[in-house]
């Protein structure tokens, strides 16, 4: 962040440490001393969550990987060995598969929360890019965890995702061979899916510090999305937002919890504890919740080629959204149309989601396509043409004004 | 209008989470009635009677062609199960032999089975079942209340369900009618007849009480550590809501110059 | 405001214990999630269930040795000859690095059990050799006697009995 280090080394050590390596003065800036915009609300907690989250399944997922054994044979009765022998296996695994859940509930909201004020605009693209790398490779995590279990759903959902590639011209079907290491989803591809799960937490741990570095060179943003002007705007991150995000992370574990202790099987398919059978397929293949939106707008298109490239876009047009969107107002609390194109687009997501639950047949494909047609109509034509025609709500002078009026004013 | 969105975004985890239940579009099956359980809910926990009725059943009825493949004798003393005591627990495995070896001339030999034995399976393997069973596989019957939709409520409806085949329907040889398996046929003749098993509690061996009984034993061999899981959750739970409070206080006075 | 900060004389105090009390509580909470994540890796109950064996001594002659596995070790069952006790015996156990009698090593005077692992670094020693006519370590050069009491060499200890017990004549149940 802009402005002077306040970092002081205390003692003999400190200064020592301080001029060979500043780890200190980083971590005193990035997390005490950092001035942060004083009126950040609840929905900028879910930063701290999601770091949380990510810890979390990192640890649990390695004390997994200590008792798990990543072969077509043994997989499904290791789970079951960890669920019924290990000490607190039972918790470790309720841990990791409904952290997943958690894990995507966070991000969704904190999305949704960048994509209501406008966090995603200059000077933050870069840090809005790097928040979508890290979702695509969450959905990569998620996607190969759900296969080692080796289930019914794991072996399906894998076939059925690797096929997505075969829809590529020329290369699709060797592409698809070369995932599977075989000739269908099987052993070798539930040994290289455990080798990238693995893998891939800690490439998202690595692009967090990145995120987290693009988010401190421009600052927060904040729910009133203007610049901080100065010492009056902010306060220090600690103790103030340390303490909040704190409450925030409280709550949140209560949710989790709930479903780790006494629903820690709803989130998940039932299909899944049956172990994996390369001859029948269950009656409905579904992805994890998580997942769904972007399985509807899959199969609403009736071409293979054309669906898949329909879904992968769907993810992709988030990476162009700083500059699909127009306006140079960036929160939606001063934008009265976008912020109903909002609540329209978050229904559209939230129908994606149930349609992707749903059987690809009758009114359901229907739905699909207008949902997915108005799902790329929003980033692709609402947002450009309403930064045009859209007229603002005057925006306050400065953050401290905007909780402070000097004028009655409607600041809600 | 904050207020409106707030509550948009609120609703939206509600109804992805009510989303996933899967929608279990078994079509022309009935649908299960919801039982009660002991179980059930957060404070539920199993019935330790009814738990070691039920394992009577799998083992004078189901085990016959249903193997509990993640399941060891030594489960049935261990805490929050049927907690057969540990020389009950002998006496049942030494009833099963078991395969063994190979001794010192190289030789497999047979020996009755151990608390730390795996429960003996049925069939030496699939096909094997399959064969005894005009090509049905009985499926393992370990995780079976998980790995059904409708858990619970579903495996008894089946078991205590079983009905004459309505006038029309053509039912093949080997299939039997049950109106809650999605077509209405299903391979396994009704297993449970009144009083196929005497309880040594006294309780009459109706084919509801023994459908409930095993239905009761299965969910505790699906989930063998669900006492220990909402034991932890409970104290979890008055934790974490008083670290909530305490952190909410600590908040409160931290930002109270700011206001 | 920011700058309004009026100093209240027992305020501070009061504060100063609600920030302790939750940091302590929140201290507690960590402490109490650690403890499964470090138990997961104790022995889990599928391996603490193999952990004893019953092995038939009958087929074995004296001056003969077998080795068996236990909880994944190897054990040391040796018949010894009248000359291999009297040997063990006619030793002051006082002199020894590790003093022990021979008689407090075994049940039967015959019949010598022990874990084959060497309590120096964890090698499997070689049977009816070194100094002693004992045992021998060929990776750090520790010798064994015939009763398997470390004599000479950087093992601190004598080799580890089992528990065990005569459950016939000649069958034992180890662990």
């Amino acid at each position: 962040m802009s402005g002077e280090s306040t970092y002081n080394p205390g003692n003999g050590f400190t200064k020592w440490m301080d001029s060979r390596l500043p780890i200190m003065r980083l971590a005193h800036d990035s997390f005490v001393d950092y001035p942060t915009p004083k009126n950040l609300n609840y929905w900028w907690t879910f930063g701290g969550i999601l770091t949380f989250c990510l810890v979390t399944q990192i640890v649990t997922g390695i004390i997994l990987a200590m008792h798990y054994t990543p072969h077509t044979s043994m997989a499904f009765n290791s789970v079951e060995h960890i669920m019924r022998d290990v000490n607190y296996g039972w918790l470790m695994r309720y841990i990791h598969a409904n952290g997943a859940s958690m894990f995507f509930l966070a991000v969704y909201i904190h999305m949704f929360r960048g994509m209501y004020y406008g966090s995603y605009k200059a000077p933050r693209e870069v840090l809005w890019i790097l928040g979508v790398l890290i979702y695509i490779l969450m959905m990569a995590a998620g996607f190969m965890g759900y296969v080692l279990p080796w289930g019914q759903m794991s072996v399906w959902g894998a076939t059925v995702i690797t096929n997505l590639f075969g829809a590529i011209p020329v290369v699709g079907d060797s592409l698809v061979t070369l995932m599977w290491g075989g000739f269908s989803v099987d052993n070798p591809t539930l040994n290289r899916f455990f080798s990238l799960h693995y893998l891939i937490p800690f490439l998202i741990a690595g692009v967090v510090v990145l995120h987290i570095w693009a988010l401190h060179v421009p600052g927060n943003n904040n729910p009133v999305g203007i610049s901080v002007k100065g010492e009056q705007d902010t306060v220090p991150f600690h103790p103030y937002y340390t303490v909040k995000d704190g409450f925030a992370l409280a709550l949140f574990m209560i949710l989790f919890s709930y479903f780790i202790f006494f629903a820690p099987n709803v989130l998940g398919h039932a299909d899944n504890y049956i172990p994996a059978n390369p001859l029948v397929t269950p009656a409905h293949i579904v992805p994890e919740w998580y997942l769904l939106p972007f399985y509807a707008i899959l199969r609403a298109v009736p071409d293979k080629l054309g669906g898949v490239a329909l879904m992968f876009g769907a993810i992709f047009v988030m990476f162009l959204l700083p500059w699909l969107d127009t306006s140079k107002v960036r929160s939606a609390r001063y934008r009265p149309l976008f912020r109903q194109f909002f609540i329209l687009f978050i229904i559209d997501c939230l129908i994606l989601g149930y349609l992707g639950a749903k059987p690809a047949e009758g009114v359901y494909i229907v739905l699909a396509r207008v949902a997915t047609v108005y799902y790329f109509a929003h980033f692709l034509i609402i947002l450009p043409l309403l930064g045009l025609v859209e007229k603002t709500k005057e925006v306050p002078e400065s953050i401290s004004a905007s909780i402070h009026p000097t004028a009655p004013q409607a600041a809600e | 209008m904050k207020n409106f969105t707030l509550k948009a975004l609120a609703s939206s985890a509600v109804v992805l989470a009510s989303l996933v239940m899967p929608a279990h579009a078994a079509g022309d099956a009935k649908h299960p009635e919801a039982m009660e359980w002991s179980f059930s809910g957060p404070f539920g926990t199993y019935d330790r009677n009814a738990l070691r009725r039920g394992f009577q059943v799998y083992k004078e009825v189901c085990a016959s062609c249903h193997g509990l493949s993640h399941m060891a004798y030594r489960n049935l003393s261990q805490p929050g199960g049927p907690e057969f005591s540990e020389a009950e627990v002998k006496a049942i495995a030494a009833e099963y032999l078991v395969e063994d070896g190979p001794d010192d001339y190289g030789d497999m030999f047979e020996r009755a089975a151990l608390p730390r034995d795996g429960f003996v399976e049925p069939y030496p393997n699939e096909n094997a079942g399959r064969a005894a069973n005009g090509g049905a596989y009985p499926p393992d019957l370990s995780l079976i209340n998980k790995a059904r939709g409708g858990g619970a409520d579903y495996v008894y409806a089946i078991l205590a369900g079983y009905e004459e085949a309505p006038e029309g329907m053509e039912m093949r040889a080997g299939l039997y009618y049950n109106p809650y398996m999605s077509g209405g046929k299903i391979a396994m003749p009704a297993p449970l007849l009144e009083d196929i098993v005497e309880y040594g509690d006294g309780t009459p061996a109706t084919v509801e009480q023994m459908s409930a009984d095993v239905v009761h034993f299965l969910e505790w061999a699906a989930e063998p550590k669900m006492e220990e899981r909402k034991r932890i959750g409970l104290m979890v739970m008055i934790y974490l809501s008083i670290f909530a409070a305490l952190m909410y206080i600590s908040m409160r006075k931290i930002w109270a110059d700011q206001h | 405001m920011a700058d309004a900060h009026p100093p209240v004389a027992e305020e501070p105090n009061r504060r100063d214990f609600l920030y302790l009390a939750t940091g302590a509580f929140a201290a507690v909470g960590a402490a109490n999630i650690v403890w499964p994540l470090i138990d997961q890796m104790n022995p889990d109950a599928s391996v603490k269930a193999l952990s004893s064996i019953e092995v038939d001594l009958a087929a074995i002659e004296s001056g003969q040795s077998i080795t068996v596995t236990w909880r994944g070790k190897p054990v040391f069952i040796r018949r010894r000859t009248e000359a291999e006790v009297s040997d063990a015996r006619s030793v002051a156990a006082a002199e020894l690095p590790d003093p022990e009698v021979d008689a407090d090593r075994v049940i039967k005077d015959e019949w010598l059990i022990m874990v084959g692992i060497c309590t120096h670094l964890g090698c499997v020693p070689l049977g009816q050799s070194g100094d002693f006519n004992g045992w021998f370590c060929p990776c750090h050069g520790s010798h064994y006697d015939t009763s398997g009491r470390i004599r000479k060499g950087p093992a601190p200890k004598n080799l580890e009995i089992p528990p065990y017990d005569f459950v016939g004549d000649t069958r034992i149940k180890i662990g």
